[in-house]
């Protein structure tokens, strides 16, 4: 259908406008500005603060331009006497309320209606009655509310209503006594829900954790990566005199629209922690001693090349790409093929037919228009809280939706089929399901899972969970964090796959870590050297490494007891002759069992690359200064690479080493799905499984010192094992 | 010779000696300082001070105008919710070596907390004690309040 179009005019300038489209959407798009508090581009339309009212000929008074749908023909005047009289009188009524305390209002120097006030207001106040004040309401530890300074726009009711999904906030009572509340005395608990603090255009809603430590205007904002997740979300990291003050959003359609995860946008908090390492130390007699980089770093030199013989490197799948790459070539500079970052995986029985890397399948953006969906074992809204909500928003245009799980986790949109499946029943379901899809589709199953296939008894909810991805055109089948964390994850990759191949669906892997997909292409996995290509000699994975003690281990900005649950690390590196941490933070465990302790930058101190889960290499440049005399991963890695006599260890920057491993990638770095071909045969049966869920907020080292999430529920809750 | 009466009758020098005439019985405006002091404008611009609220409370809510305006960037705040939920400075400097003593901070101030006494004398003798911290401030202020108070209701009703 070609979408119409009606001419109108606004301030006597012709434009053509797309039929139904508000006014406010069409003057935005031709560049004249119409002032507004409750209209935002992402949420439905309120009209309630009428701050955006034009004249329109022929219309006896003047309309809001949000919520008028310009007709053919139409004559907007935005700042024609009547409108600017109209826009100040609105002013005025918003104003009488609102209390004058920008000097000690968070918003203050970014408010909207400090700036509407300069350019719409007046310049005087008439009221002089009594103002009205409205007690706070306590949200949590992460949004802090001065309720006085609402302007009732509702963004923050629609946000939670329309895109968390839960309606945390309302509205109660009318005129004088209307006051934004939650309808149950609780705390905000959405993983998003820090986007409600963009979203107020006053001071009304502001961020606990910043509160009252800088102001807007003397901070410089410098863009960053979001080191979380998967996903890459782009933010702002605003810094002032060297310290990173808060995380805002960076505007993306393409991955994070205007939103961020709580995770994402509170972690900074852990990068100034007490346990923050600022100064090179050395255990000496069993005592450690803070010493200078060069003594440091030689002895760091001295113990790998005395342990390279059975070294092991494990790597926080949240590193850099250059810290990544630069740890591989370390280990087989060494002679070990012993690197890995897959801390959490433990079956990498099928690792040979791992794709180039761990890919989502598709384009970030594109979830928005899948018609169907198949996830197994994700926690989707704790893992990657930013597809959680592209999926709802697929979910609500119509996208069937489906889950494997081993327990039924809250969603907000309807779920077209839901499998509560026990870790030991989870390949069995699969392959039900896998049964299902091929029952319907009269096909036979391949060779390799025919035996699986046939062993699995097909249940309503299978059929209803193949009948799902059956949907539409757009089709996909996700594996997340709590698959690839299962001791069968080959099965449930083989089955999947099949699945997928059976419907038409794209496969998907939400491989847990920033730079999941970097890792594999930096070389920072056993079975692959940098570029991507298949190692010739395979080394141990994490779990074979954390399992069975090694001599010498290097870990770089990882905590394998906390980032690998139950794998006895802290018990494996306990009995390593020498352990060298690169890390931002020495815990008491990491000072039990490290040798060396150097102290890294985190990701807001470092410059480098992350490559998502589509296969997007995103750089960025160190924000902050590093605290104390830490230093950015790739230079310590450099550095230990000349000490340890490497070729060609003389990077000057990190961008030198991203194009190195860029050359190597080749054709690597451009978006293209990865495709997964197995054959990998399944044996049916179930065995006994567990597979832990890592809470959301302890999912690396830097959530796990961010004190104010920690505080929230989520942040309380500990780790389930299924 | 232009004129040679001006020449030879040196009206020049009695002009000249008449103005030190003039002056020699006019009232002398030289002073014996330090014993005797010029008269001092309440707005006059000399050492800053941060001033307490009369229940002892502080006056400056660390809201940063001062620091924004000041041309010299003499000022370096940093704020934080302080025990009792309110806002703060934890830290509030001043660089005497960098201040141009405009007053420009003492007009920002919403709560005025920063002021400029009429001290003029003052001194140091190591280095850093240039930078007025918060508490030296703070004693500044809570030393000359009656003054300032005085000074600053004399120049109200020109506000």
């Amino acid at each position: 259908m070609a979408e119409e179009f009606v001419n109108i005019e606004i301030n006597g300038k012709p434009v053509k406008a797309r039929k139904g489209a508000m006014i406010i959407q069409v003057t935005d798009a031709n560049g004249e500005y119409v002032p507004r508090f409750c209209y935002h581009e992402k949420l439905a339309v309120a009209a309630n603060c009428r701050m955006c009212l034009v004249e329109v000929e022929k219309a006896p008074k003047p309309l809001p331009a949000c919520a008028t749908p310009v007709m053919e023909g139409m004559k907007v005047f935005t700042r024609s006497p009547k409108a600017i009289a109209a826009q100040r009188a609105v002013m005025e009524f918003l104003l009488i309320n609102h209390p004058l305390d920008c000097p000690i209002c968070d918003q203050g120097g970014e408010c909207e209606l400090q700036d509407l006030s300069l350019g719409f207001g007046r310049d005087y106040s008439r009221f002089s009655e009594r103002k009205r004040s409205v007690p706070d309401e306590n949200l949590g530890p992460l949004i802090a509310t001065d309720m006085t300074r609402c302007i009732h726009c509702t963004r923050c009711i629609r946000f939670t209503e329309e895109i968390a999904g839960i309606q945390e906030l309302g509205m109660v009572g009318r005129g004088e006594q209307m006051k934004v509340r939650r309808y149950i005395e609780s705390t905000v608990n959405h993983e998003l829900s820090g986007n409600v603090i963009d979203l107020c255009p006053v001071g009304a809603l502001v961020s606990k954790p910043y509160r009252f430590s800088a102001r807007a205007w003397e901070m410089t904002a410098v863009p960053l990566v979001s080191p979380h997740d998967g996903v890459g979300s782009n933010l702002y990291g605003h810094v002032l005199r060297g310290r990173l003050m808060r995380v805002v959003p960076r505007q993306n359609e393409a991955i994070n629209e205007i939103w961020l995860a709580d995770r994402d946008r509170f972690s900074y908090e852990g990068i100034y922690s007490p346990e923050r390492l600022e100064r090179p130390m050395v255990r000496e007699n069993g005592a450690w001693v803070e010493t200078d980089w060069e003594s440091a770093l030689a002895k760091a030199a001295e113990g790998l090349r005395a342990e390279a013989g059975s070294l092991g490197v494990l790597a926080s799948p949240s590193s850099t790409l250059e810290e990544l790459y630069l740890a591989g070539r370390i280990a087989r500079g060494l002679g070990s093929a012993n690197i890995d970052s897959r801390l959490r995986q433990r079956d990498v029985r099928d690792q040979h037919n791992d794709p180039l890397y761990p890919s989502l399948g598709m384009r970030i953006a594109d979830i928005d228009a899948l018609d169907a969906l198949l996830v197994v074992g994700a926690n989707l809204r704790r893992e990657v809280p930013i597809l959680a909500h592209r999926v709802r928003k697929a979910a609500l245009r119509g996208a069937q939706v489906a889950f494997v799980n081993p327990a039924a986790f809250r969603y907000h949109f309807p779920l077209a089929a839901a499998l509560e499946s026990a870790p030991a029943a989870l390949a069995g379901d699969l392959a039900a399901v896998l049964g299902a899809a091929l029952e319907a589709a009269g096909k036979s199953a391949p060779a390799h899972l025919a035996q699986a296939v046939q062993a699995a008894t097909i249940g309503q909810t299978h059929r209803a969970a193949a009948a799902a991805l059956a949907h539409g055109e757009k089709r996909a089948v996700w594996l997340g964090a709590l698959a690839l964390r299962h001791p069968r994850f080959a099965d449930l990759r083989a089955l999947a796959a099949a699945i997928a191949q059976t419907t038409g669906a794209s496969l998907g892997v939400l491989a847990e870590g920033a730079n999941a997909a970097g890792a594999y292409l930096a070389g920072a996995v056993p079975h692959r050297v940098a570029g991507g290509k298949p190692a010739a000699k395979s080394g141990l994975a994490a779990a074979q490494m954390l399992a069975q003690p090694l001599s010498g281990y290097l870990l770089v900005g990882t905590e394998p007891w906390l980032d690998a649950p139950d794998s006895g690390a802290e018990r494996t590196l306990g009995q390593a002759k020498f352990v060298v941490a690169v890390t931002p933070f020495a815990s008491e465990t990491l000072r039990r069992v490290a040798h060396v302790l150097l102290p890294a930058g985190t990701f807001a101190e470092t410059s480098g690359t992350y490559v998502n889960l589509e296969g997007l290499w995103q750089s960025q440049t160190g924000a902050a200064q590093p605290v104390g005399e830490a230093r950015p991963g790739w230079k310590i890695l450099r550095v230990l690479g000349n000490l340890l006599d490497l070729e060609k260890f003389d990077y000057l920057s990190s961008e030198q080493i991203r194009e190195e491993l860029a050359g190597l990638c080749g054709a690597g770095t451009a978006y293209a799905a990865p495709a997964y071909t197995a054959a990998h045969a399944v044996a049916p049966g179930s065995e006994a499984a567990r597979v832990v869920d890592v809470p959301m907020y302890q999912i690396d080292a830097l959530v796990r010192r961010a004190t104010s999430l920690q505080n929230t529920l989520e942040g309380r809750t500990s780790a389930v094992t299924y | 010779m232009a004129n040679p009466l001006k020449t030879f009758l040196l009206p020049e020098l009695l002009k000249g000696m008449s103005v030190t005439a003039r002056t020699f019985f006019t009232r002398k405006y030289t002073l014996n300082y330090p014993e005797e002091k010029a008269p001092q404008s309440p707005r006059f611009r000399g050492l800053h001070a941060l001033r307490r609220y009369a229940n002892g409370e502080e006056r400056c809510i660390a809201c940063k105008l001062c620091e924004t305006t000041c041309p010299a960037t003499c000022i370096t705040i940093d704020s934080d919710v302080s025990a009792d939920g309110t806002r703060r400075t934890t830290r509030y400097d001043i660089d005497l070596f960098k201040c141009i003593y405009c007053g420009f901070c003492e007009e920002a101030c919403p709560v005025d907390a920063i002021v400029l006494t009429r001290i003029h004398e003052y001194h140091m003798e190591n280095r850093g004690e240039n930078v007025m911290s918060k508490d030296k401030l703070l004693a500044v202020g809570e030393r000359y309040e009656t003054l300032i108070a005085a000074d600053k209701a004399a120049d109200a009703p020109y506000r």
